[in-house]
């Protein structure tokens, strides 16, 4: 790949790295990546991988930018407040990085409609702030054979996690059903700190360039846990589930439809996070 | 090391760190192992700098001559693709 003058002063921090390179510079550009949220993970990795030069990122979201969203969603800014997020953060995106195709998706991800939309893409990078998004994104990714690079945030603590289907666990191997309904505190009832976002949405956006170009050792086999209050990081196996209800040897869930009436209700249901 | 010929030519007079390097590097990175890359320059630091970031990226330096008061020639042999 012949790089422009400006991709070479743009993108030469990454060149001079060994395990980047020219040859690594490439990937990143012709790379796509499909982001889901543009809330407080959504804005960093989008952020940083729009300044690496990914070449296509696509964003889902169907929120619209709220004042209280500002504390932690460095995308977004005052004069976006009202407009969709994936139209704000394509803006700011684009400030940052003309070069990088940035595909905003204002609507709501169900089971009719997420294999299609993701099955394009390289990478695929979970932002989402509740469950059965959580598990469909997993579900599907595993149906697609897709790396899905998963990260959360609550108060004070986050964790990342990268699914390789086939090579390592996922997400069902972590926790195999989603918690029930009222278990788990929304970000609305339990706040995040600001930047924690920042800090585990800079780790998935590290994950990703480390899957495009090939190099380093992802957490495709383990959970990266964060704690900001005592600022440790924690790093924990995840086996893989041979028993796993999507992943596993006999599974049960072989595609969204089956079993996913009362799963999709719950997400179309859900009723919108803002607050990630 | 007069009888090395190189394979390619490259002309960075004028430019200063890091372009000095990324332009060496994407240079030989285009190479098959193997090949020689001279590299003319006149930002005195990359005299020293390109040499030592080459051998770290595993490549072969042949040769730092400095041809005049204010260019110096390198030759490179690409060994690690």
């Amino acid at each position: 790949m012949e790089f422009t003058e400006e991709q070479i002063m743009r993108y030469s921090r990454h060149i001079i790295l060994p395990e980047v390179g020219g040859k690594g510079q490439a990937k990143i550009n012709s790379a796509k990546v499909f982001l889901i949220g543009a809330g407080g993970l959504g804005c960093p990795v989008g952020y940083f991988l729009t300044a690496a030069g990914v070449g296509k990122i696509a964003i889902v979201d169907d929120d619209n930018v709220e004042l209280s969203n500002l504390q932690r969603q460095i995308a977004h800014n005052v004069n976006t407040i009202g407009m969709p997020k994936v139209d704000s953060v394509k803006a700011t995106f684009n400030a940052l990085n003309p070069d990088v195709e940035i595909v905003p998706l204002k609507l709501r991800l169900n089971c009719d409609n997420i294999m299609d939309l993701i099955k394009d893409y390289d990478v695929v990078v979970d932002g989402s702030d509740n469950f059965p998004t959580r598990y469909m994104v997993n579900d599907a990714c595993v149906l697609l054979g897709k790396p899905l690079v998963s990260g959360a945030v609550l108060r004070f603590e986050g964790q990342v996690t990268t699914i390789i289907p086939g090579v390592g666990h996922c997400y069902r191997c972590l926790f195999e059903e989603m918690p029930p309904e009222g278990m788990v505190p929304s970000c609305q009832e339990a706040g995040v700190l600001g930047v924690l976002p920042g800090i585990i949405g800079g780790l998935q956006a590290m994950e990703v360039l480390k899957l495009i170009i090939g190099k380093g050792d992802l957490l495709k086999e383990s959970l990266l846990l964060f704690d900001g209050l005592k600022m440790t990081f924690r790093k924990v196996k995840v086996p893989k589930n041979p028993d796993c209800p999507v992943c596993g040897k006999n599974p049960t869930i072989t595609k969204l439809g089956e079993y996913a009436a009362n799963y999709c209700s719950m997400v179309k249901s859900t009723p919108p996070l803002t607050t990630h | 090391m007069e009888d090395i010929i190189p394979d390619k030519k490259l002309d960075i007079r004028g430019l200063h760190c890091p372009y000095t390097f990324v332009r060496s590097k994407l240079a030989i990175e285009a190479m098959n192992v193997g090949e020689v890359l001279e590299i003319l320059l006149d930002f005195a630091e990359a005299s020293n700098s390109i040499p030592k970031s080459m051998q770290d990226h595993g490549h072969k330096v042949l040769d730092v001559a400095r041809i005049n008061e204010k260019e110096w020639v390198i030759l490179v042999r690409k060994d690690k693709d």
